[in-house]
């Protein structure tokens, strides 16, 4: 903290919370660009099909501003156009972001600088690249509310904004496989896996997430992998635990 | 109400529960069991390997290079560098035929 006089000659150390609060900003907004270029092309493809596959506009803005998932979304629209029962679209849904389950849970623990309500948008716009990036924040600088939903609104904005250029140009879309762009959420997420290499049993948990995904993806299918996939290596990171205080190796 | 706009709202209300679900159901809980924390602590390492994998294994040698590349180079180097590397090298290989 700085206590050097500013040009008020009053001392400036007042600032401190201020520039805690620009900077959260500004790492929030940056941390989320790369995210940015995979959301885009993603929402402008989600935007063209809702409208092809008979939404009105504003039925996609509704789905796009209160579901705010991108594959369930995907799968939504698949299931409206086949006439499949209302509650059976609402439970495949569920079961396609049943993981954010899993993130709630984890992410709640870092949520203590949050108020109530601030609690109650935090979980809503909970999507894997906000939760990765809660968590790699909340192990390096802590995680504050500033942070967290400049993070959140670029993304946010980005996705709806998105949707619509994609309703109004939809069929002007190029294949973004051309440019690499299907495969940044599978990279980022990569990355950040790595990120977390020094947490305990990290390699033990890697390779068992990965054997049972891609087993899992292979009999049972989409999306079953990964909360399959996930509760195995949950599993496994409990069965290494060992209770605090004890010695540990690994 | 429309039969879709209702269907919307009931699966924004599907994902919301997801979302909140699991934080009220731990917060009941006081103190955690060890096991419970060290799995809590394993959750972005297991749930983001598990999206992961199948992209990895069967997508084809550009995506599983890209993706174990950029896995690598987050050890050493900053995410950007790292993610930037990873789609600049899909590129490269799916160019050349991969």
């Amino acid at each position: 903290m700085s206590i050097t006089r500013n040009d008020g000659g009053t001392p400036d150390f007042a600032d401190e919370p201020n520039r805690t609060f620009r900077s959260d900003v500004s790492d929030g907004i940056r941390d989320a660009l790369p995210i940015l270029f995979a959301v885009a092309p993603f929402a402008a493809v989600f935007g063209a099909i809702a409208l092809e596959n008979g939404l009105t506009f504003g039925e996609l803005l509704l789905t796009s501003m209160s579901i705010y998932a991108g594959a369930s979304q995907f799968v939504m629209l698949d299931l409206l156009g086949q006439g499949v029962p209302a509650w059976s679209i609402v439970l495949t849904v569920f079961a396609v972001n049943f993981r954010h389950v899993l993130y709630s849970a984890a992410v709640g623990r870092h949520l203590s600088k949050f108020t109530t309500l601030q609690k109650a948008l935090a979980f809503f716009v909970l999507v894997d690249p906000q939760y990765a990036a809660a968590e790699r924040r909340a192990g390096r600088d802590g995680l504050r509310p500033a942070y967290y939903f400049s993070f959140a609104a670029a993304i946010y904005v980005v996705w709806i904004t998105s949707n619509c250029i994609g309703a109004a140009f939809g069929s002007l879309i190029e294949d973004p496989a051309a440019f690499g762009l299907d495969v940044i959420l599978p990279v980022y997420f990569a990355g950040l896996v790595a990120g977390f290499h020094t947490r305990r049993g990290f390699g033990v948990i890697l390779v068992v997430s990965a054997a049972a995904s891609t087993l899992a993806f292979h009999t049972i299918g989409s999306p079953w992998h990964i909360t399959i996939g996930g509760l195995c290596g949950l599993a496994a990171a409990a069965l290494l635990s060992r209770p605090k205080g004890e010695a540990s190796h690994g | 109400m429309d039969n879709t706009v209702l269907i919307i709202c009931l699966c924004a209300l599907a994902t919301y529960l997801t979302r909140t679900g699991g934080h009220l159901i731990l917060s009941r809980f006081g103190a955690l069991h060890h096991r419970a924390e060290a799995a809590l602590d394993a959750v972005p390492v297991a749930v983001l390997t598990a999206l992961v994998a199948p992209a990895a294994t069967t997508e084809g040698p550009a995506e599983a290079i890209a993706i174990i590349l950029a896995g690598v180079l987050t050890l050493r180097f900053s995410l950007i560098i790292s993610v930037s590397a990873g789609i600049l090298s899909v590129v490269a290989l799916r160019s050349l035929g991969f």
